[in-house]
């Protein structure tokens, strides 16, 4: 990508260029304050005379609370104060309500009743977290429990009404009957996924302090100020009453864009007490009341003409969700935008179980969806006889294949041609059980598309030039460890046409202007559209002073014909005419400049064009031939984004979405005890993600696109996609190793044993 | 937490007086044991330190021949001890294979002799267990059962034991010191780690009040040094408990096995031998036929114990697999993955 991009003119004028700063691979900034363990996350703060909690976790999944040992907890030296449903201060909204677009019923003390296990069921709050933790458990609770519904196949299944957060849970296109009966071949198969569990580094931690009518949270969250505004609906206060305080995310992957039960409780044993109070979740609680990706049965029928050409696609998703919610996850959608077909149906049914309930989590979606549909992807490339590859190009979307639409833009011939360059696709054997490394080993190779939306939400941002021609922005973006400090710097400087390092970032805190959600993979599209767009505005004022004012040399120039670069503003057309942002102020006797600006995607823009991230993913995995253990020994993937910003990010950001699809395929998959509903592997011993041996060789190649629809800055995204293509490349080359086609992941060492 | 006294012992003396005590437990590494306390798991009342007792943390070349280890020597440095590498590398093997480093660099040896089973239904204080509360019953059976017992269980216990540390060491004769209120007395590994009957789960056979001290691994052990491999199937290349595991140990006259030990981790309660299948492999020359024979004597007996009866077709097949790896010469230099089938010396880990 060239230095210097000449970008469309924006809503603030066309005086900045981006280009300068983005588009360079900046170390992250926060990287010194991290390792150094000076970057101060949510746990680690402690105001004097804090207090500290500890949540009692239901052990039954279905049945009420009938007995808590109060007096012992309260007895115990250093308890405060034990709250259960009998004596929790008032909330202003019942949790069963959900409260703004990301809302769902939470778990709050609001009863006895027990719907999950792991479900709070009281809060201790000490002096120390080993007296907080030794009340909790002196507790002792009895139940009255109900068997619980477990066995997700033995569950009565329905139509699900929304999928996601509100999606529609249906869409089709075409007849699809006609299609399937116009078939040469229909390939129909089934897959499963399971629960899964984010699993950030850092835990769900809060830590509260009332002063006065003033709240103040220190809390990881990755929807700043919306979140603020969930939080006060809770106690009905003024939102700028309430300061939320994010600086640092140690992960966030969708289930820290939300308020939980627990942090309710925490904020009211505050105001009880009238002393700060902090609470962190233990490992378990992490697979309870803050969400999980629900488990997904799927179907996947293709049609098929004689060229293998889809004459229809149908993909029917049963997601598993909890007894009392409707989140469910969006599996079928992953097939709505990517294969050209004349007729597609997709749909959800609903099945619940006594688990908490499930939310967004990285790529959800998506992720399961894509995985099922690139494995019968490459199951009806090896009936057809053909090569992966050429299976997915002859099905290749020209169009947007739900709508009609044309694609805003979509490189993703060049990334299968790019990636299946880089990764030596071709010779591939089509048979399976075909290869094999020197040490003996099962040798196979698989392919997968990956494919994410690239949406925009809304995000304001402030942009002030100061006399000594530096600047401070604003904006309570989310740094979950993907690089906002960093990228979203980084566009900012281009808005205001100064280097990065003369630039004071503020941000990760309520009180800063709405970022939006650090969600979707679109918080650098929509921030930095604000931040950029704020930059322009403050030099458009600068241009303004400077071309009306005759002692400058740019005195007359006319507004459009000034850019600005380096902390000054020039002519256009004859860079060696100009003047720095500082003489300019100071002639106008003036501290600052004040910039605002918008990141929102125009309706017209949404509704014409199809807006998505591609990719292609190739994987080549090693199986024991007797043991069944495998291991991906490599995995390269292609990936169109648009504009990168600061490639160092965006690659790690793609490789990490990769390593999880190492996770998704191999590794990840929570498992409940079927008689009492208890997760039997709620820890990191248990609950596996990828290590580094896991990880030999993943490498990620971004290719060019220009993408003049999808915002002034022609970024998409990078933060889901590389989850997306991957799982089902694994899958795909476990099978080419093996012979043996796994449809139920994760797949596991006996599942490829003969 | 439950409250608890800590006690800092100078001598062992006084650390086996205070052990003796209701509810002590010793604390060395701690990475077993803090965990199941904060679990619920074990709720000690006196928590007695024995990580700084002097002369527990040497490694000494006995008179006999044999080596003796201390107990409170760290697992990284066993592994990376000369004399180790050179005598018994599966030893070292089995200890690089297992946990991360930075959980060896705190683990002790007697703390991974001692460590309790991952079962999950012992680690959750809700669910019933004979080994934490005898008579409690097991509530494994019938749940969630990929990885228990496929030899050696009763309905009482079906926990598999955690270690790769131990298989090598079962499959060499080691013994262990045990100092108590008595004097020391020394026991075997098979009597360390009893198996499950119908009265008893099967917990370490060591009392109150009594220390483990050392490991010893006999003398002659070091015969096998040159054809000793360790080998472990997991769910991911590092940092997992073993599916099933295999030490295999080959004493070599020229073309012919001397004598051979061979011992399986992840399939019982403790690693598992069966002297049968050792003799057979006396005499004969290394032969892929007479290894699965041998491996099929071993898991002589074998039956599920719930959702896991594909181990034993695994435990035979990795018996062979280290029993190969083992012919073919322990490696010069440890593998980059030890014990793991991705080793790097890609002709000692593929029939």
């Amino acid at each position: 990508m060239s230095d210097v991009i000449p970008m469309p003119v924006g809503p603030a004028g066309g005086h900045v260029r981006l280009g300068s700063n983005a588009g360079q691979s900046m170390t992250r900034r926060d990287g010194i304050a991290k390792v150094t363990g000076t970057a101060t996350y949510a746990a680690d703060n402690r105001p004097d005379r804090l207090l500290h909690a500890v949540y009692a976790s239901a052990s039954i999944a279905r049945g009420r609370v009938t007995f808590l040992d109060t007096a012992a907890a309260e007895a115990h030296p250093g308890v405060v104060m034990v709250m259960t449903p009998a004596n929790r201060p008032p909330l202003a909204i019942h949790p069963d309500e959900k409260v703004g677009m990301f809302g769902q019923k939470i778990e709050a003390l609001q009863d006895d009743g027990v719907r999950y296990a792991g479900q709070p069921i009281a809060l201790v709050v000490a002096e120390t977290l080993e007296a907080a933790a030794e009340g909790a458990r002196l507790l002792a609770p009895r139940y009255e429990a109900l068997p619980p519904r477990i066995d997700i196949d033995a569950q009565p299944r329905f139509e699900a009404e929304t999928v996601g957060f509100g999606f529609p849970a249906a869409h089709a296109v075409g007849d699809l009957e006609a299609g399937l009966a116009a078939a040469a071949r229909v390939v129909e198969r089934d897959y499963v996924t399971p629960a899964q569990y984010h699993n950030a580094l850092e835990p769900h931690a809060i830590v509260a302090e009332w002063q006065g009518d003033r709240l103040i949270i220190d809390t990881p969250n990755q929807a700043i100020v919306m979140m603020r505004g969930v939080f006060a609906a809770y106690f009905d206060m003024p939102e700028e009453n309430l300061l939320l305080r994010s600086p640092y995310l140690g992960g966030g992957f969708g289930s820290k864009a939300a308020v939980w039960g627990p942090q309710l409780l925490v904020i009211l044993a505050a105001k009880a007490l009238g002393r700060p109070v902090k609470l962190a979740l233990r490992r378990d609680q992490m697979f309870g009341p803050v969400s999980h990706r629900g488990a997904t049965r799927q179907k996947l029928r293709l049609g098929l003409d004689a060229e293998g050409r889809l004459t229809a696609l149908e993909h029917r998703a049963a997601a598993v969700g909890s007894s009392f919610e409707n989140f469910f996850e969006p599996a079928g959608r992953a097939s709505e935008n990517l294969y050209a077909t004349p007729a597609m149906a997709m749909s959800h049914e609903g099945i619940r179980i006594d688990t908490g309930t499930p939310g967004a989590m990285r790529a959800p979606g998506e992720a399961s969806g894509s995985a099922a549909l690139e494995s019968v992807m490459d199951e009806a490339a090896f009936e057809l006889g053909l090569d992966p590859l050429e299976f997915r190009l002859r099905n290749y979307a020209e169009t947007d294949p739900a709508t009609g639409n044309p694609f805003s833009s979509k490189a993703l011939r060049e990334c299968y041609a790019q990636g299946a360059a880089r990764f030596g696709w071709a010779g591939r054997p089509l048979q399976p059980r075909q290869m094999r490394d020197a040490a003996g080993l099962l040798t196979g190779w698989g392919m997968g598309t990956a494919i994410f939306p690239a949406p925009m939400f809304q995000a304001t941002a402030r942009a002030v030039l100061r006399a000594d021609g530096s600047a401070v922005v604003e904006t309570a973006a989310a740094d979950m460890g993907q690089g906002a400090w960093t990228s979203l710097a980084q566009i900012a400087a281009d808005g205001l046409g100064i280097d990065v390092s003369r630039l004071e970032f503020r941000s990760g805190s309520s009180d800063l202007p709405d970022a939006g959600v650090a969600g979707g993979s679109g918080h650098t599209a929509t921030a930095g559209s604000a931040l950029f767009n704020a930059g322009a505005d403050a030099v458009a004022k600068l241009a303004e002073l400077a071309t009306k004012d005759p002692a400058s040399p740019l005195f007359g120039a006319g507004n459009a014909a000034v850019v600005a670069r380096d902390g000054r503003l020039m002519l256009a057309d004859d860079e060696s005419r100009g003047e720095a942002y500082e003489d300019i102020l100071a002639r106008a006797g003036l501290d600052l400049i004040e910039g605002h600006g918008k990141g929102v995607r125009g309706e017209a823009e949404a509704q014409s064009r199809a807006m998505f991230s591609h990719g292609a993913v190739f994987a080549e995995v090693k199986v024991d031939p007797d043991l069944g253990q495998v291991r991906v020994s490599r995995l390269v993937g292609a990936f169109a984004a648009g504009r990168i910003i600061n490639p160092k990010l965006a690659d790690s950001q793609l490789k990490g979405g990769m390593i999880w699809g190492i996770g998704f395929a191999l590794q990840e998959e929570a498992i409940h005890d079927p008689r009492t509903g208890r997760p039997v592997n709620a820890d990191l011993a248990g609950y596996h993600v990828p290590v580094n041996a896991d990880v030999p060789h993943v490498e990620a190649i971004t290719v060019h696109e220009d993408d003049p629809f999808v915002n002034t800055l022609g970024v998409k995204g990078v933060g889901e996609i590389g989850i997306t293509g991957t799982v089902g490349a694994i899958a795909n080359a476990v099978w080419h190793a093996t012979g043996v086609r796994v449809r139920r992941f994760p797949i596991h060492p006996e599942d490829l044993i003969g | 937490m439950t409250p608890f006294e800590f006690i800092r012992p100078a001598t062992l003396a006084e650390a086996v007086a205070a052990g003796a005590e209701p509810d002590s437990r010793y604390l060395a590494g701690g990475t077993n044991l803090l965990d199941l306390m904060k679990l619920g798991v074990a709720v000690p009342r006196r928590l007695i330190d024995i990580s700084r007792l002097p002369g527990l943390d040497r490694i000494e070349a006995q008179p006999d021949g044999g080596l003796r280890i201390g107990a409170m020597v760290r697992n990284s440095d066993l592994a990376r001890d000369p004399a180790v590498l050179r005598g018994h590398p599966a030893v070292a093997e089995a200890l690089l294979s297992g946990a991360s480093a930075q959980l060896r660099n705190a683990a002790t040896v007697g703390g991974n002799l001692l460590q309790q089973t991952r079962c999950p239904y012992f680690q959750d204080p809700a669910a019933a267990c004979n080994r934490r509360d005898p008579g409690a019953g097991c509530e494994a059976i019938g749940g969630v059962t990929r990885g228990h017992a496929v030899l050696g269980w009763t309905e009482t216990c079906i926990a598999t034991h955690a270690s790769d540390f131990c298989v090598p060491l079962a499959a060499l004769d080691a013994r262990v010191e045990i100092a108590g209120p008595g004097g020391t007395r020394e026991v075997g590994m098979a009597e360390l780690h009893p198996l499950p009957d119908e009265d008893s789960a099967g917990n370490p056979a060591i009392r109150p009040g009594e220390v483990l001290t050392a490991l010893v691994l006999p003398p002659g052990s070091d015969a096998f040094a040159g054809h000793s491999r360790y080998v472990k199937l997991r769910e991911r290349t590092s940092f997992a408990f073993a599916v099933v595991s295999a030490a295999a140990m080959l004493d070599m006259d020229g073309g012919t096995i001397r004598a051979g030990r061979l011992a399986l981790g992840g399939v019982a309660a403790r690693p598992w031998r069966v002297a049968e299948a050792e003799a057979l492999l006396a005499g004969q020359a290394p032969d892929a036929e007479l290894f699965d024979r041998v491996a099929g004597v071993l898991t002589e007996g074998a039956h599920p114990s719930g959702q896991n009866g594909f181990k034993i077709a695994l435990a035979r097949r990795i018996a062979v697999r280290a029993l190969v790896a083992a012919a073919a010469g322990t490696p010069a230099r440890m593998p980059a993955l030890p014990g793991s089938v991705f080793a790097s010396e890609g002709d000692l880990t593929h029939v």
